[in-house]
């Protein structure tokens, strides 16, 4: 089956960003009825974030959520925008995966945020972020300010949401670019061989 | 001697959070020498020492200190913790721990490491993205060095070397033993098994998930490389502790140590940490069961080092620590001989590896 996983680093509670995560989850049931979809809030993780940016390894609680995230298929990550850019929380979360983990994932790129001056967060902060993990970015990406929470018409916000689903769900289907993560030990690199043919 | 248990020391100087009284270097050296033999006065078998390049460290000459502590102890093993495989150079090496094997007889071996310090790769002009090839290429020499009289040598990294002698040869012909320190290198495990050196898993700052899986992986390769069965590979362990009478007491004295410690104060709960990583803070009773657990997920293990003079502990409850610990030693040592089974090799000596050296050589004809 199919999995989505979808972050939201909401701090409110209720939050913006976490309905705006709920949408998205909505959305994919709507579309693509088969998927599992589960929403992962970081305010509940946030004090083992933390820990594990100190403590150098995450608690099996934070653990498992980076588990289930890195075992989606596509991921929809939804961010508040302070002091015009992600949260802290957010990155700090992104922080403590190993490295190269998310390599070749679909991934949609969300925000909220106070103003709608903060819109293009989404293309100078969280995309580069992304690009650097070498996911695959979803080209829409979705802002939701304020007032959009009661829009309608050609540009409304449920509009983009369900345009960048399908973008996901598309990318999903074509398995991205074919490349993933891969922990396992590779006894044939260089460096492997070098150690048992010592130079002489 | 089935396990060898002994404690493993960083080195550094921290502010006891309880006082606010910051040891100096001074102090904190000759208090290494207090803890050293206090370990060999309670009867533990290994005294290990990290090896450092910046403050708030002290430990930058681990044979210097070795030495010094080798001449006022009797029976204890001196090693390191680890020594940086990376950027000394191998001769120096073959050299530095050649020199104290002689001047300690035998009673000496080494763990070469990386280190934690990204700066002391360019303070020694190496470049740490080349940390793991370094590691590979300075052991391949080092090796050499230890067990051929001659070297003709050239690689990529250090001046050539040709008709090159190191000084003093090994002590009977037979070099230190080598452990190879990792926290999360699988190259590191890899070279440990070619050699069929000792693995020394740091289990410490991380989950025993980390540590089974690099345990693991160095058995199946020793294996592969016919140094004998996966349960034959010579495993190390790190752990630490703090224990009291009353565990209650214990976890009341450590807490402020604990929130306030270098690595991972200001983090994670101790209830958290204790429950995650090996770490246990409790009763004599609560400590000797949950090491004896280690061998559970790892397999029965050649040495065991406990890390106790950290956090910015005062010397005098090092101290204590090594008492108490030296309660439950004859009971930890009893316990990990019972559940032993038969074919674990014993930890390797300087005397078990010169006899079987000596078993090796050709018998002489007419003697």
């Amino acid at each position: 089956m199919t999995k989505i996983a979808v972050v939201s680093a909401g701090l409110g509670d209720p939050s913006t960003t976490r309905m705006l995560a709920d949408a998205f989850a909505a959305k994919v049931n709507e579309l693509a009825p088969a998927t599992a979809v589960e929403v992962f809030g970081l305010r509940d993780l946030a004090h083992d974030i933390v820990d594990a940016t100190l403590a150098g390894f995450a608690s099996p609680r934070l653990q498992s959520v980076i588990e289930s995230v890195q075992q989606a298929d596509g991921v929809i990550v939804v961010s508040p925008i302070y002091q015009a850019s992600y949260s802290g929380l957010f990155k700090s979360f992104f922080d403590a995966f190993e490295n190269d983990s998310l390599i070749g994932k679909p991934v949609l790129t969300a925000a909220t945020g106070g103003t709608a001056r903060h819109s293009l967060a989404i293309e100078y902060a969280l995309k580069p972020m992304f690009s650097y993990l070498q996911t695959v970015l979803v080209p829409t990406g979705v802002f939701a300010s304020p007032h959009e929470w009661g829009s309608n018409g050609e540009r409304a916000l449920d509009t983009r949401i369900e345009r960048a689903v399908r973008e996901l769900l598309s990318l999903v289907e074509g398995h991205g670019t074919g490349r993933s993560f891969d922990d396992s030990i590779d006894l044939f690199s260089e460096t492997m061989l070098s150690i048992s043919d010592p130079i002489s | 001697m089935g396990i060898q248990l002994g404690i493993f020391t960083v080195g550094d100087v921290t502010m006891d959070p309880t006082t606010g009284r910051t040891p100096t270097e001074h102090e904190r050296i000759k208090a290494t020498v207090e803890i050293a033999k206090k370990a060999e006065e309670i009867g533990l078998d290994v005294f290990a020492t990290g090896e450092h390049h910046n403050p708030p460290f002290v430990p930058s000459s681990p044979t210097t200190t070795l030495a010094y502590i080798g001449a006022q102890t009797e029976n204890i093993i001196l090693s390191t913790s680890t020594t940086l495989i990376t950027t000394n150079d191998p001769v120096k090496i073959a050299e530095d721990y050649a020199t104290l094997q002689h001047l300690v007889d035998g009673r000496m071996d080494l763990m070469l490491g990386r280190g934690n310090t990204a700066p002391v790769y360019p303070w020694f002009g190496k470049d740490m993205s080349k940390g793991i090839e370094l590691t590979i290429e300075n052991y391949q020499l080092l090796r050499r060095l230890w067990d051929e009289p001659v070297v003709n040598w050239e690689g990529k990294f250090r001046t050539p070397l040709q008709g090159f002698t190191a000084t003093p040869a090994p002590l009977d012909g037979v070099a230190p033993f080598v452990w190879h320190g990792s926290i999360r290198t699988p190259e590191v495990a890899e070279l440990a098994a070619f050699h069929g050196d000792g693995y020394f898993a740091n289990n410490i700052f991380w989950p025993k998930e980390h540590y089974i899986r690099l345990i693991n992986f160095y058995r199946q390769r020793f294996e592969h490389y016919g140094h004998g069965r996966p349960e034959q590979a010579i495993v190390g362990l790190g752990g630490q502790f703090f224990m009291r009478k009353n565990s209650q007491d214990a976890v009341n004295e450590f807490r402020p140590y604990f929130d306030n410690a270098p690595v991972y104060g200001h983090g994670p709960s101790m209830e958290d940490f204790t429950a995650q990583t090996p770490l246990t803070v409790g009763s004599p009773q609560q400590v000797l069961e949950r090491t004896l657990a280690f061998a559970d997920y790892y397999g029965d293990y050649q040495r065991q080092l406990f890390l106790v003079d950290h956090a910015g502990l005062p010397l005098k409850i090092v101290l204590e620590q090594l008492d108490l610990l030296g309660e439950i030693l004859p009971t930890m040592r009893a316990e990990f001989a019972a559940r032993r089974p038969a074919g674990v090799p014993d930890a390797p000596t300087h005397a078990s590896r010169v006899s079987a050296a000596q078993a090796q050589q050709p018998v002489e004809v007419g003697a």
